[in-house]
């Protein structure tokens, strides 16, 4: 790590040195690490160290980004020398109005000290006790452990500075059986958080010494868990939440704010300074996080937008804007959905013949316009028969319009958590959806595993 | 860089270490984007950094950083092997890792033109003409071109003896037209959706595509399917383009025959597979026209090497062959599970990550068809091309997939077009329906530039040459009307 003082002073350097009208400099850096387990031993364990520093220069009106993790001053140098040049081949975005100016930042923590902690050693003893409960109970797992430090610092040449500091560690276990698996998993920024035995519990639960039977494709009602529901919120941030896709008329949003979409049992927000999520307090432009409100009880009302979607509209960012170059728009990451008034109990007692979800797989969009997306369900499908989850059934593909679906929310928990993929494909930036369980009065299945 | 090298080397010895390897990787990327006139990307990314990989205590450890000093490779070094001595408390079966002979070599992508010696200007003038085209019809939307160039340089060394150094350039472009209409919204791509086609190709494959000149087609193909009628729920023949069934070739044949997913690594992120390593030999995985290779060898496949990231030479290895299944990627640690030694398919995504069993080239061998023919010998099905959508369950055996755009075959000619085009299916099943072939003039490779695996999440650049396919009773159409 860099600390605040290095980090703003290494990017303020490299700004001021800018001749470009405009000039943006982010470092993000990395210490993490990440443990596999699988049949019950580790099979992987890696540990990482990086500093990335992104340049956006602008001349007039025209924009180039330069990234690289060579930090001697005179790669920084060439580096922004780079951009320059790539800017001045550039043609003109007549849409753009400017970088952003500084403004208030709140004071967050969303550091923990315990973080270092996590040493190989007590990360191995950690899983190992993990890997005994599920032993115990005749059982293999298998999973991924990851920790990390994260420092994210942006500077630019109206004045913004800002520096943050994250720790995180997230932890998801799938528990298998001969016939069927269960799943759990844990994120926070806090290693004391983290309960072992608790999590392995809720894994070994999702088990059954039965056979799944197969039910036939069709509409069920169902109770999403909260990992379920999470997988359906990304979808809708992804798709139609940010004002690129509203601009650009391929979100369902567009021409239809104020019109009641989904059932007003349905509310849809994001917080980045929420602390029953993973707060970040500004985005990669250096802009404070506002709240941001989707679905106000059913109702299409505002969508998220950066320095660039605002100035398209004369209006001011959200502070939702992500690592330029970003081409997807200002996309959502920290979702939530309002709590309801119904436990989970009830809402299976509620149903008289359905399907009980833990999770999905391997989802994706079929049709954008409607927010169809397909997948399959996975470590935890159950027949729901009057009003009792029954035996373990086989894993069902979906392929349903999210936004069909949270109109025939007929039950929504008051009890919500917080579920995360952890870090996916691009550098380590652990983000969070906080969601209730819902009961949903029909949900499309279009096909079943053969399996 | 050799000298750093040699010392950690040396340092693993004295450590007495099973085995270590050390890899330094630079890329650069260089992403270029147009959206409706505008250049959204212009970036540069230069990426440098080593990882080193221990074997020691019956237990591997990993450990890397961007910072390439002999200091911070010390530090890198014993970090590693503090996690392999940690990790050997919970071990699985004892790793099996036989030894290779050591290989002193150099590769490099054969290539006419360098991408990354062509002026920027060049690229975006070509860029900004194909998108201005799209954009003539007036109810495109949105009109996208895209050009990616890649240069990786990574030197492979090991306590074997081997010291290997390797540069692989690789470049693609395409273009997609959006037509949008109040709630209705189609998409039409050219080569290929997702940003394109790939290849280990220099500049002269950017060219070759000749974006300008599909341009139009694809604009008022976008247009045609806004009015289109919907894709008919049914059971019936379907025959894929090329390009599609380099996606199913990807989700069905290629990540279900990676032999760590099989032995269940892959468990608790996108699954493992429904294959197991005794069903090798006499699994019948297809009809009989089914011939499939892993070519790491073949020019310009965007998964085509000079050697793996264990130090393994690129091979071509038949993985189904007559339908059966005959092999699997494998890696030097799991090879022994089928007696025989790594095919050399073993990949890492840059210094950061370690490698693991990656697709190749994995192609589908031409049969003896012309398009013409298949579609003339059909008397009622589906054509569908350029992918849209995927989805494959946690066995890889359900699987679903949309395409941009299909037509109606009707006594042997191509009718209607459809839109919203979906098919489904199981795995075997599927294959073992298919009764036709596209000949060697209709084979091409596919580069698939965003495969992910693994945890921390990689992504690699993989290939697929296959000819369009004919496939019977097949259900289409899966969605109800939303």
């Amino acid at each position: 790590m860099i600390e605040r003082e290095s980090a703003v002073d290494l990017l303020k350097k490299v700004v001021q040195s800018s001749s470009a009208d405009q000039t943006e400099a982010i470092l993000l850096t990395e210490d993490s690490s990440l443990t596999r387990f699988a049949g019950s031993a580790v099979h992987q364990h890696v540990a990482e160290k990086n500093l990335t520093v992104i340049l956006r220069a602008v001349l007039e009106k025209k924009i180039a980004v330069v990234t690289t993790n060579i930090l001697r001053p005179s790669s920084l140098r060439k580096s922004l020398q780079k951009a320059i040049s790539l800017a001045k081949v550039q043609h003109p975005n007549d849409e753009f109005v400017s970088l952003p100016e500084p403004e208030f930042l709140p004071e967050t923590k969303t550091f923990s000290e315990n973080i270092s902690r996590l040493t190989p050693n007590n990360k191995m003893g950690m899983i190992k006790k993990l890997l005994r409960r599920v032993k115990e109970k005749g059982c293999r797992g298998s999973g991924a452990f990851s920790n990390g430090e994260v420092e994210m610092a942006v500077v630019n040449s109206l004045g913004v500075e800002a520096y943050q500091r994250f720790s995180d560690l997230f932890l998801h276990l799938i528990v298998e059986d001969e016939k069927s698996s269960g799943y759990a998993s844990f994120v926070a920024r806090d290693p004391d958080q983290l309960d072992v035995d608790s999590l392995a519990q809720e894994a070994i639960q999702k088990t059954s010494k039965e056979e799944p039977i197969q039910v036939e494709p069709g509409e069920y009602e169902v109770i999403l868990e909260p990992y379920a529901v999470s997988e359906l919120l990304s979808f809708l941030g992804y798709l139609g939440f940010h004002a690129l896709a509203v601009q650009e008329g391929r979100s369902f949003f567009s021409n239809r704010f104020g019109e009641k979409i989904v059932d007003e049992k349905v509310t849809i927000y994001d917080d980045g300074l929420d602390p029953e999520g993973l707060q970040i307090p500004f985005d990669f432009e250096g802009i404070a996080k506002k709240r941001v409100t989707f679905f106000d009880r059913g109702v299409a009302k505002e969508v998220t937008y950066d320095s660039f979607t605002a100035g398209r509209e004369g209006k001011k960012s959200t502070g939702h804007g992500l690592i330029p170059p970003n081409t997807e728009g200002p996309i959502p990451i920290n979702l939530f959905m309002e709590r309801g008034e119904s436990s989970l109990e009830e809402m299976v007692k509620s149903v008289r013949r359905g399907v009980y979800i833990t999770r999905f797989h391997y989802t994706n969009v079929v049709e954008p316009m409607k927010a169809v997306i397909t997948g399959m369900t996975r470590d935890g499908t159950f027949l729901i028969d009057e009003g009792e989850i029954k035996e373990p059934i086989k894993n069902l593909r979906f392929t349903e319009s999210v936004l069909k679906a949270l109109s025939r929310v007929t039950g929504v928990s008051k009890n919500r958590r917080i579920c995360s993929e952890g870090t996916v494909y691009s550098r380590r930036f652990v983000t969070g959806t906080v969601v209730p369980a819902v009961k949903i009065d029909g949900f499309n299945f279009s096909g079943v595993s053969a399996l | 860089m050799k000298d750093l090298v040699e010392n950690i080397l040396d340092i693993a010895k004295l450590k007495k270490v099973t085995y270590a390897d050390i890899r330094i990787v630079r890329r650069q990327s260089e992403e270029i984007e147009v959206k409706n006139g505008k250049v959204e990307v212009l970036t540069h990314d230069d990426d440098f950094g080593f990882g080193i990989r221990i074997l020691c205590q019956g237990a591997w450890g990993f450990a890397c950083s961007s910072k390439v000093t002999k200091g911070e490779m010390g530090a890198v070094f014993a970090k590693a092997l503090k996690i392999a001595k940690a990790s050997s408390r919970i071990k699985g079966k004892e790793i099996i890792f036989p030894s290779a002979s050591p290989i002193v070599d150099r590769y490099k992508t054969p290539i006419s033109v360098d991408p990354f010696d062509v002026a920027p200007e060049i690229k975006l003038g070509l860029l900004l003409k194909a998108d201005e085209i799209l954009r003539r019809n007036k109810k495109v939307k949105i009109s996208e071109a895209f050009m990616g160039s890649y240069k990786t340089e990574k030197t492979f060394a090991s306590t074997e003896g081997s010291y290997i150094e390797q540069e692989i350039i690789e470049c693609g472009a395409g273009i997609s037209a959006t037509a949008i209409e109040e709630s209705e919204i189609q998409v039409r791509s050219y080569p290929n959706s997702f940003r394109g086609n790939f290849a280990t190709r220099g500049y002269e494959w950017i060219e070759k595509l000749a974006l300008q000149d599909r341009a139009e087609k694809i604009a008022e193909e976008a247009v045609q399917l806004l009015s289109a009628k919907p894709c008919p729920s049914k059971i019936t023949t379907l025959i894929l383009d090329s390009s599609q069934l380099a996606l199913q070739i990807h989700e069905s044949i290629g990540h279900p025959i990676e032999l760590d997913r099989i032995l269940g690594t892959e468990a608790s992120y996108a699954g493992t597979s429904f294959l197991k390593p005794e069903m090798v030999g006499h699994f019948k995985y297809g009809s009989e026209l089914i011939n499939i290779v892993a070519d790491a060898t073949c020019p310009g496949g965007l998964g085509t090497f000079g050697f793996d990231d264990e130090g393994i030479k690129a091979q071509r290895v038949p993985i189904v062959s007559q339908g059966t299944l005959i092999n699997l990627l494998t890696s030097r640690e799991t090879a022994h599970h089928l007696k025989k030694e790594s095919n050399g398919t073993m990949r890492a995504d840059g210094w950061s990550r370690i490698p693991l069993i990656r697709m190749t080239n994995i192609n589908l061998e031409p049969g003896a068809w012309t398009l013409k023919q298949m579609i003339a010998d059909t008397e009622e099905g589906l054509f569908l091309t350029t992918n849209r959508s995927w989805s494959i369950d946690d066995k890889r055996i359900n699987f679903q997939f949309g395409t941009e755009v299909g037509w109606e075959i009707q006594n042997g000619k191509l009718g209607e077009m459809v839109k919203n085009p979906t098919y489904t299916g199981i795995t075997p099943k599927f294959w073992n329906s298919c009764d036709a072939i596209g000949n060697r003039d209709h084979w091409q490779l596919w580069g698939t530039p965003n495969c992910g695996k693994g945890e921390p999440g990689q992504v690699a650049h993989v290939g697929h040459g296959t000819a369009p396919a004919r496939f019977r009773n097949v259900q289409v159409g899966v969605m109800k009307e939303q």
